[in-house]
């Protein structure tokens, strides 16, 4: 699997960009994430959408559903994707270190 | 991931085949027309030969060296023992019938799309290494060694393959070939070249129950979301119940409709009429969070796997000691069931033949697998006038009906769908003959290929059923396209606002969700989707 090196750090990926493993989940991480997405400054809008999914995946294993994700936050989809311009999928879950969802989805 | 390409692209694409013939015509893997390679931790979880990282777009695939021996030794273990898979390998006369037939072909002019080609690529093996005429001669008998570049052709065009078998409804000599796609990929399994796109929902699957790895305590979760928005929406919340030992019927559904858009809209659909059934008939029915997948990723990886995949459904049924199972909006786990189930993990003499135990209706038809679908049960309910329906709920609808491919072609589903939507809904219009029922075109990215990164592929291999969507959409209006599985839940959307952004896609119980009156419920303001039902908004409640 690929490599990159950022901020004095080395991350393992995936070929969509994923981190291999939540444990090396990182405030680098977050950073490098932002700078692959485009995303000019984190405000605390999407530090929330990060800690809502980072939250539920340390209590189930997987990252909640788009509705979970929307009704916790209180930010609609639309404006999910305003904060996170490759959706909450590729974006913000890719940020906070989760894994892709897979299966009839 | 690559460039989408534009519309106008795939439509201008060339079905003439190149100059040169296709066994000297070299493969080009292309990002966009593959999904990613097995993630090897998944494909050690389920103890599947050779885990290991490669890459698709690698010369180098790292191999096992005797590749090839395993090769061979998987293709004579299958011609002794599928009798489905020698006559296949003999019988094709090549006449073609199947080539147009074929969604990829149409989509991509690829000609190693064609069903016949596809199938070409494996028996051309097959008479090199085992006929004699084809050992005697040659490339002149359609025959050529097995080669690198042979085992990456298999590889590439059997996972542009859906297994949908609408070229089987063509073909004169009856050859299915999905079945030969299913051996072809069962030997790459043997050289661990799955996608990861099937060999992680397998892995999942097998250790939590579903293809998502939904663990017991995140399902109930998700289901008592449902139930709010349910009650925000209806004033009335469900009590479902999950894993309950002695209930009559076990409910089986897709992880998707748990989970992913607008799959959740039609679980909502579900718990509203099972709500419905439990309050006004007493219908004594369970949820499992272990047999919490209908569908079975297996299946596109062995015969094997999809057994071991398949018995957790009936080890549930056996264990909650249920009576018979319902069954979800799903697609392949109707053609495991109705097809495989009773020889590989059957018969399953613990449960009963079912009964409808508000009609009384016994479905023979399940008398083997015991497993009554949604839309059967459904129609039976309707047919008996046993729901309270207000099809008016859903008059901003126009739909149509999309015959997802293996309730249509693997169990013979066709007008029980179409007898519930047009109870629950009045506009309903049909596509064109020839893309219906059993001759209906598929969605584009079934059998496990409904990954991010093939994107190019599963448009193109869509746009014969989106054409259909347009042609009733500028016809007739078309709005809703209704569908009866999980992955056209999770593809069809991206597929519609690509080709025909007009049009919103849909499961039945939905629609039926919507219709459906709960006893004690509130004045319905919106639809499940939370959206305002025209006409019904809350400022005209005044007289309420």
């Amino acid at each position: 699997m690929p490599q990159v090196e950022f901020m004095g750090k080395t991350f393992t990926i995936d070929e969509d960009g994923f981190i291999d493993s939540f444990e090396n989940w990182c405030e680098e991480w977050v950073q490098w994430v932002k700078k692959e997405e485009g995303i000019d400054e984190l405000s605390d809008e999407h530090k929330k959408v990060i800690e809502v999914l980072q939250d539920y995946y340390k209590k189930n294993g997987i990252a909640p559903m788009v509705r979970v994700l929307s009704k916790v936050t209180g930010f609609k989809l639309k404006h999910i994707y305003e904060l996170f311009p490759s959706g909450p999928g590729k974006g913000a879950c890719k940020m906070a270190g989760l894994p892709k969802p897979t299966g009839c989805v | 991931m690559s460039d989408t390409p534009k519309p106008e692209e795939i439509l201008s694409r060339s079905h003439t085949p190149p100059k040169t013939g296709w066994m000297d015509t070299p493969i080009n893997i292309r990002p966009g027309m593959y999904c990613y390679a097995s993630n090897p931790k998944s494909v050690d979880y389920v103890g599947l030969p050779y885990p290991r990282q490669w890459n698709p777009m690698e010369d180098d695939w790292n191999l096992p060296e005797n590749w090839k021996e395993i090769i061979f030794e998987g293709m004579r273990d299958r011609l002794d023992r599928f009798r489905s898979f020698k006559v296949f390998m003999d019988i094709c006369v090549r006449c073609g019938a199947c080539a147009d037939k074929c969604h990829f072909f149409i989509g991509t002019g690829d000609p190693k799309n064609m069903p016949v080609l596809r199938a070409e690529l494996i028996r051309s093996v097959y008479r090199n290494d085992f006929t004699r005429f084809g050992k005697i001669f040659g490339k002149m008998a359609g025959a050529r060694p097995m080669t690198l570049d042979v085992l990456k052709e298999w590889w590439y065009y059997l996972f542009q393959c859906t297994e949908c078998r609408r070229c089987s409804v063509f073909c004169p000599y009856g050859i299915d070939t999905a079945e030969i796609t299913i051996i072809g990929r069962e030997l790459l399994n043997l050289l661990g070249l799955n996608i990861d796109w099937i060999a992680t929902p397998v892995a999942n699957c097998y250790r939590t129950g579903n293809h998502l790895g939904i663990q017991p305590h995140a399902y109930k979760d998700m289901i008592d979301f449902f139930c709010e928005d349910i009650e925000e929406i209806t004033g009335v919340l469900p009590k479902p119940s999950l894993n309950r030992k002695g209930a009559e019927i076990l409910f089986i559904t897709p992880s998707g409709d748990v989970f992913a858009d607008p799959g959740t809209y039609t679980a909502m659909g579900y718990l509203i009429l099972f709500d419905f059934l439990e309050k006004k008939y007493g219908l004594d029915i369970t949820w499992s969070t272990y047999a919490s997948e209908g569908g079975n990723f297996g299946f596109f990886t062995s015969h094997e796997t999809m057994k071991r995949l398949n018995a957790k459904m009936y080890a549930e049924a056996k264990r909650l000691g249920v009576k018979w199972i319902l069954g979800g909006e799903c697609g392949h786990m109707w053609r495991v069931i109705n097809q495989y189930m009773d020889t590989m993990n059957g018969p399953a003499d613990h449960l009963e033949v079912p009964v409808s135990p508000i009609t009384g209706t016994r479905f023979e038809n399940a008398a083997s697998t015991r497993m009554v679908h949604i839309t059967e049960f459904l129609s039976d309910l309707i047919y008996h006038d046993k729901l309270d329906l207000d099809p008016s709920r859903n008059d901003h609808l126009k739909v149509t009906f999309h015959d997802s491919c293996n309730p249509a072609r693997g169990m013979g589903l066709l007008d029980e769908p179409r007898y519930v939507i047009q109870s629950v809904c009045k506009n309903f219009y049909e596509m064109p003959s020839n893309t219906i029922r059993e001759q209906t075109f598929c969605c584009g990215s079934g059998a496990g290929l409904n990954a991010g990164e093939d994107m190019e592929l599963r448009l193109s291999g869509g746009l014969p059923r989106a054409n259909a969507v347009r042609h009733v959409h500028e016809k007739h209006g078309v709005n809703m396209l209704a569908c009866i599985c999980a992955i056209d839940r999770a593809v069809l959307p991206p597929l519609m606002e690509y080709w025909v952004p007009e049009v919103d896609v849909t499961g039945i119980c939905e629609m039926v969700g919507n219709a459906l009156n709960l006893p004690g419920q509130k004045k319905r303001t919106t639809d499940l989707r939370s959206e305002d039902l025209p006409g019904m908004e809350e400022e005209e409640d005044a007289d309420e």
